[in-house]
């Protein structure tokens, strides 16, 4: 798994990179009450505001790690916000993206690194 | 910046492992546990909080209601020793300068104001009146939910016998508490001025009985939405009435138009005509369509393609109890009826909004 500085986590899942918000992120919002989530086939760029959340105390984005594809968003979220606080990096992943060259993940932070960042 | 200031309760909210955030230039706890917990737990069991950023002011010169009745529309002459009143200092111009409480404790009054109108509202009273005194060496703490009287009162067995807006002075282990039957969350509890070098006790006491837990601004602020209180300088502010605001009801009769001591309030004009013939628009419940909150600043469209917004959101978020999203604005008196579907502008889209009445959730004060 990798870290970016806005404390989401990507993960490579087959040819797709899987993209959701860290612990560190999910305890800082508090209780999540709704996330607008992009629709599937949208290109993005780095730096895009993708999604929205929600929280009893302010509104946040989640911003797009990577050019590419936004090829799948997670329905679960919708159902139920409060996942984000309940598995931020697990079942709440927010969306899965096709990019061009899965070794720009390299540039990312590791675990060790992301630890020392928010530290 | 300057450095921010700390309540007697710092130490305990460090202790308790609160996150803390600057508030009128207080470092405050704006959660323990979580604002949903906590909010939930304060409608369920009792929570307490620290509010000794706001103002506690003793009137005690001769003619000090006399006095307050020039700077309030509130019959404050006529408010019985031992009890308590909600009330404003208007302006020329009708609009809100603060809104505060107001106890008669016999041979003075006892006001609590907000924390960032602290410094203003004392400059007004001190050049309006003798006898001003800023309470600068006790804390404010309120314990507020249906488990809150048999908090207290296990402490203080006498609160028990309290009703809603009653204001006392008892006895706690050797130290006198100043305390009222009030809160700003819908629910049943007390407000209880402690002096500072006793606040961390006297908390730690009421944490200490069964079913109270701390609670922050987070939650404070969800509660009072819900409640359909308003928040000085958001839902109400220089620019807003009395009347629009919906707290005619705060003017008792003797001060309105025909009573006998009618107006002599600044901006007694407007605010008495208001109250009596209904102004051009006013606050009202809204009740977001979708699950999105709608936060105070957005836009509100009388249609969906409406090129001018009719009114804004004042206050706005999620409310725990209710398990959905809910918001306070101000409408013209068209738009104002219960039922009425407005637009709020949200990130660029148009989304419908309910009009609803207030409160969101009905009070359970001890009446």
């Amino acid at each position: 798994m990798k870290f970016t500085e806005e404390h989401e986590w990507l993960r490579i899942e087959g040819d797709l990179v899987v993209v959701g918000i860290t612990e560190y992120a999910a305890e800082q919002l508090g209780d999540v009450v709704f996330v607008e989530l992009p629709e599937p086939e949208t290109q993005v760029a780095k730096g895009d505001e993708v999604c929205v959340i929600e929280s009893v105390k302010a509104a946040s984005d989640i911003l797009a790690p990577l050019d590419g594809e936004i090829v799948e968003a997670n329905p679960a979220l919708t159902e139920n916000p409060a996942l984000v606080n309940e598995d931020p990096q697990g079942d709440a992943w927010f969306f899965k993206m096709q990019i061009d060259d899965l070794s720009v993940l390299d540039a990312f932070m590791d675990e060790d690194e992301y630890k020392d960042f928010i530290a | 910046m300057n450095a921010l200031l700390r309540t007697p309760l710092y130490d305990l909210h460090q202790a308790l492992g609160a996150r803390m955030v600057g508030f009128a230039g207080y470092a405050m706890p704006v959660q323990f546990a979580g604002v949903m917990a906590e909010h939930r737990h304060c409608r369920a069991a009792a929570a307490l909080f620290d509010v000794s950023h706001m103002g506690q002011i003793i009137l005690g010169g001769r003619g000090a209601a006399q006095g307050l009745e020039a700077l309030v529309p509130v019959d404050v002459a006529g408010l019985e020793p031992g009890r308590q009143r909600y009330g404003f200092f208007t302006n020329d111009a009708g609009g809100i300068e603060d809104d505060l409480m107001i106890a008669n404790r016999g041979d003075h009054l006892l006001l609590v104001v907000n924390a960032a109108r602290k410094a203003a509202d004392l400059a007004l009273l001190e050049g309006a009146m003798a006898g001003v005194e800023a309470v600068t060496d006790r804390a404010l703490l309120a314990l507020q939910g249906p488990g809150a009287e048999a908090a207290l009162a296990a402490l203080v067995p006498d609160a028990a016998a309290m009703r809603f807006m009653d204001v006392a002075v008892l006895d706690w282990d050797g130290v006198a508490l100043w305390i009222s039957r009030s809160g700003y969350t819908g629910e049943d509890g007390y407000e209880i001025s402690v002096p500072e070098g006793r606040a961390e006790a006297f908390a730690r006491a009421l944490l200490a009985q069964p079913g109270v837990l701390p609670a922050g601004l987070g939650a404070r602020d969800s509660l009072r939405l819900e409640a359909g209180l308003c928040l000085y300088g958001q839902d109400i502010d220089e620019a807003t009435s009395p009347a629009e605001a919906g707290l005619g009801w705060a003017i008792q009769k003797v001060r309105r138009l025909g009573g006998v001591r009618e107006g002599g309030f600044p901006g007694d004009a407007r605010i008495m005509a208001e109250v009596a013939q209904g102004p051009a628009r006013r606050r009202v419940g809204l009740l977001p369509q979708g699950r999105a909150p709608m936060r105070a600043g957005v836009a509100l469209f009388a249609a969906q393609d409406a090129a001018e917004p009719v009114g804004q959101i004042t206050s706005g978020g999620f409310g725990p109890t209710l398990d959905r999203p809910v918001a306070m604005g101000y409408l013209p008196v068209q738009q104002a009826t219960p039922g009425t579907t407005v637009w709020g502008d949200l990130r660029g889209k148009r989304l419908p909004l309910q009009v609803a009445p207030l409160p969101f959730h009905s009070p359970s004060y001890r009446k």
